[in-house]
């Protein structure tokens, strides 16, 4: 009944790559019906084109370095590899400019996640107050404090030299008055996030509800080796809903962090708070309720998962060396012609036509096996770049389609070295029903130490690797992935269903797997076994036993000697 | 095609036998010099100095660029034909921004050079020469990305190498296989050198496709290798370098049969690519791809089988065993003469 049970795990198979394609079609279907997704892949900047973004210093005081340059276009290109495998380019231009060239539009989070510095401080809150510079007098009225009106030759310095950021003592009367005759809404941020890192601050949170008088810097972002995004959860462990950002520091921040949360317990007031600011503005300034020694706060602030996401990627990446302002963002023509993009498809057409040719050639019948399974190789990988693209933001560029199509070449060789075995197989004299069982599971390991190897090399690539290097990775992957499934799920099944029907089991000379032509007699070591049951006449094994003895090797002659002598002995 | 079957056949059997292991010192020799021509020669082409050893494009290396503004008709060919009008062997990167300017990439140019390409540029599109701007660019692979990649590769090998040597249950296998990897990848690229095409970002993506392929076609060779040194198929009355090469010869029909399919349409593309587009995306980097892919079904059969029979013949059981083996060999012929 083994028969039957194999015939039945072939069809399992086969039914099982079935659904496989029906998931994949339906999935990519979904996406065209729900979320405006496309039955096509995207396609990267040198096939479609996209925006062009140009990014200019904020600070313009200072005179921007080569060396910041390069270090800001290694982090932007992080963040917006982070966002997906969209193969953008990002360069410099002239002596300060970084470009950006994304495939299609982006939207206000991407512009976003591209040119804010980023810069974290955790820094003690002094003490807190109302957005504006009115100040209410004595008699109940109120009156705004004028800026220009702050006495420039007040003390400036500290008379006591403060203990610790959240001694009161940074607060001379010089920086008192400037507090005071601060508003929010009339403040220019922008300075607020070049301010020095030993000295106290004067600045609001985003929405400018809120004036903070903040110490110097406890812990900078620099010391964060990682972070994420998460939804806050009770102590009982329910979600709130509620997004926030997962900080991760090092051993020095961990140290630093546990020192000040410490003192901070010990205060009350504005002076309990700690406020963390990003790139100048106050985004939360959470009460301390406990010391906080594992080096693990949490940053909530009012975030959605999508800007909680994009602060984390941020944070994870490093601060930018400098802010940066988009001066431009126009849109671009792809800069390979349509041309390219043709004579790509038909040139893989052509050659995917002479390995049609060349397989008929080499596996006659069986070849129609190899192009059916290329062709399910084919299926499968367009509809997974098509989710992908739709799902991960992946686009295909030219070397991208070349690529593809030089892995169904490469995926082809699976069948080979499957083919060949069971033709090995046939070669020591077994039936073929029995070939194709024996040569599978010879040929399935091999098969799954050459995928793995693969593998291995898409994954290590994809985790490791930045810019279009991923985009390689992410399509030998799938590749690897499509092959081990193809040659799994249909080819071996599909041979296992034909391998009992009669054109092939009976090695009709044009089904590729002739016994007789293959020798299949032969048993090899000069001995021969008369094959039953396989369909072939009695004369031609006979002859093929005679065609074999002749093709004995030197080797195998006087082996067959040798044990013939032992016999003697 | 009976021929080519009967062919097959007599490479299982072993009547018909190439002599990968016995001639190994001679394909030693082909591989170091093709390896040498693959280092000096990219390096004579360039006058010996080894920033001119390949041509790099402005992908790797920054370049000019070029702004023509408020033009009547954007169209990307004026461009090419401009830059090729006075540099025309540049194949400029044209973009078109914004619905009405042009964007030109080219290599980085003299000053002299960049004045006449704007004067043609400006004259190409009909504009007066004011509204064309140019600067320079910097790397859109930059060194950070090279660094990245190089790190992801050391530690593919570091693993691969692990891999396959648990999986083989010997560590004289992946080392070839690393060596065989190296050897495919360096040709590879001497070929860039050598022929001076421009080195893309697509090439270098070839050259890492190439560097998979290497590795996998030495894995399937090896596997067969396996079996036969140490599986169910293996033949006692075989020396080690006998069983190896029997194992070549009997995946030999498997290697050819993978090349040409594998070659075909990479072929396809390069002869498309080259003859009939010219330079460009697709012939830089399906001519990686193609000399890839033939040097690492060579490199299996040619040199790392061999190799790795030359190490395992060296270890003194299997030295033994096999000096014993040659003598019973070379006393059957005796007999059989007789």
């Amino acid at each position: 009944m083994a028969r039957s049970a194999q015939v039945r795990h072939a069809v399992r198979n086969l039914i099982w790559l079935g659904v496989i394609i029906g998931l994949l079609i339906a999935g990519t279907g979904a996406g065209v019906l729900f979320s405006g997704a496309s039955w096509a892949p995207k396609l990267a900047l040198d096939l479609q084109g996209g925006t062009q973004i140009v990014l200019t210093p904020q600070v313009n005081d200072a005179a921007v370095t080569e060396e910041q340059l390069k270090q800001a276009v290694a982090i932007i290109r992080q963040r917006v590899d982070a966002s997906g495998v969209s193969e953008a380019e990002i360069n410099t231009q002239g002596s300060n400019n970084v470009v950006v060239s994304i495939p299609g539009t982006p939207d206000k989070e991407t512009l976003a996640r591209i040119e804010a510095s980023a810069k974290l401080d955790f820094r003690p809150v002094l003490t807190t107050s109302g957005p504006t510079n009115e100040v209410i007098n004595p008699d109940g009225t109120s009156s705004i404090v004028d800026p220009s009106s702050v006495d420039p030759n007040l003390p400036s310095t500290p008379t006591i030299s403060p203990s610790n950021g959240s001694d009161i003592n940074w607060v001379t009367p010089a920086l008192a008055a400037q507090y005071q005759a601060f508003s929010c809404a009339s403040e220019d941020n922008q300075e607020a996030s070049a301010a020095p890192a030993d000295l106290p601050l004067i600045t609001c949170d985003p929405g400018n509800t809120v004036k903070y008088l903040l110490g110097p810097v406890e812990v900078d972002g620099s010391d964060i080796s990682d972070a994420s995004a998460g939804v806050i959860t009770t102590q009982t462990g329910a979600s709130t809903g509620q997004w926030a950002v997962d900080i991760v520091f090092n051993a020095v921040g961990t140290k630093k962090f546990a020192e000040t949360t410490t003192r901070l317990v010990g205060l009350t007031g504005a002076q309990n708070q700690f406020a963390i600011v990003l790139d100048g503005r106050v985004i939360s300034a959470p009460s301390t309720q406990s010391a906080i020694t594992n080096g693990k706060p949490q940053i909530s602030g009012g975030f959605t998962q999508e800007s909680a996401k994009t602060l984390a990627d941020q944070l994870k990446y490093g601060a930018l060396p400098i802010g940066f302002q988009v001066e431009s963002s126009e849109s671009i023509s792809a800069t390979l012609g349509s041309t390219q993009l043709l004579s790509g498809l038909i040139a893989g057409a052509i050659g995917l036509a002479l390995v049609i040719v060349y397989s008929l050639i080499q596996y006659r019948t069986l070849g129609f096996v190899t192009i059916l399974s290329l062709v399910m190789a084919a299926v499968i990988t367009y509809f997974c770049i098509t989710i992908l693209s739709a799902q991960e933001g992946f686009r295909l560029s030219l070397s991208g389609v070349v690529g593809l199509i030089v892995a169904i070449g490469i995926t082809a060789d699976s069948f080979i070295v499957y083919f060949e075995r069971v033709r090995d197989e046939l070669r020591e004299g077994r039936s073929l029903e029995t070939a194709v069982d024996s040569g599978w599971s010879r040929a399935v390991r091999t098969i799954l130490v050459s995928g793995a190897v693969n593998f291995l090399a898409a994954l290590v690539l994809f985790i490791l690797a930045v810019g279009n290097v991923r985009g390689f990775a992410l399509t030998l992957g799938l590749a690897t992935i499509v092959d081990i499934v193809v040659v799994m799920l249909f080819t071996h099944p599909l041979l296992q269903l034909l391998s009992r029907r009669n054109f092939f089991a009976a090695g009709h000379s044009l089904s590729g797997l002739n016994p007789a032509s293959l020798n299949a007699v032969y048993q090899g070591r000069g001995r021969f076994r008369v094959a039953s049951g396989t369909g072939i006449k009695e004369t031609k094994i006979k002859s093929a036993s005679r065609e074999a003895a002749k093709r004995q090797t030197i080797a195998e002659r006087k082996a067959a000697l040798e044990a013939g002598e032992r016999g003697e002995d | 095609m009976a021929s080519f079957g009967q062919f097959g056949n007599d490479l299982y059997s072993g009547a018909r036998s190439f002599r990968f292991v016995g001639l190994r010192r001679w394909w030693y020799l082909v591989s170091i010099v093709l390896v040498l021509v693959s280092i000096l020669g990219p390096l004579a082409r360039g006058g010996f100095q080894v920033d001119k050893a390949f041509n790099f494009g402005i992908e790797f290396t920054g370049g000019s660029e070029f702004t023509v503004s408020n033009v009547a008709d954007p169209s990307q060919s004026i461009a090419s034909e401009a830059v090729a009008s006075v540099e025309p062997q540049m194949v400029p990167k044209v973009t078109i921004v914004g619905g009405n300017s042009v964007r030109v990439q080219t290599e980085q140019m003299t000053n002299q050079l960049t004045n006449e390409v704007a004067a043609a540029l400006a004259v190409g599109y009909g504009v007066p020469e004011t509204q064309v701007t140019s600067s320079f660019i910097g790397a859109t692979w930059g060194a950070d990305i090279t660094t990245q990649a190089l790190r992801a590769l050391i530690v593919f090998l570091i693993l691969a190498g692990i891999v396959l040597a648990l999986y083989f249950r010997t560590w004289k296998m992946s080392l070839v296989a690393i060596i065989a990897l190296i050897h495919d990848v360096i040709i590879t690229a001497g070929i860039y050198g050598i022929s001076g095409f421009e080195v893309t970002p697509g090439a270098v993506i070839g050259l890492l496709t190439i560097l998979g392929y290497s590795l996998y076609d030495t894995v399937v060779v090896f596997d067969k290798i396996r079996e036969n040194t140490t599986g169910q198929t293996r033949d006692a009355s075989l020396t080690y370098g006998q069983q190896v090469n029997l194992a070549v010869n009997q995946t030999l029909v498997r290697s050819l049969n993978t090349t040409v399919v594998g070659a075909l349409p990479v072929a396809a593309i390069l002869f498309i690519g080259a003859f009939v587009l010219g330079a460009g995306t697709l012939r830089d980097i399906s001519l990686a791809l193609l000399v890839g892919i033939v040097v690492g079904t060579y490199s299996t059969s040619f040199l790392a089988a061999p190799l790795y029979a030359g190490m395992r013949m060296r270890e003194p059981a299997i030295k033994k065993n096999d000096e014993r083996l040659l003598e019973m060999q070379e006393k059957a012929k005796e007999r059989v003469v007789a």
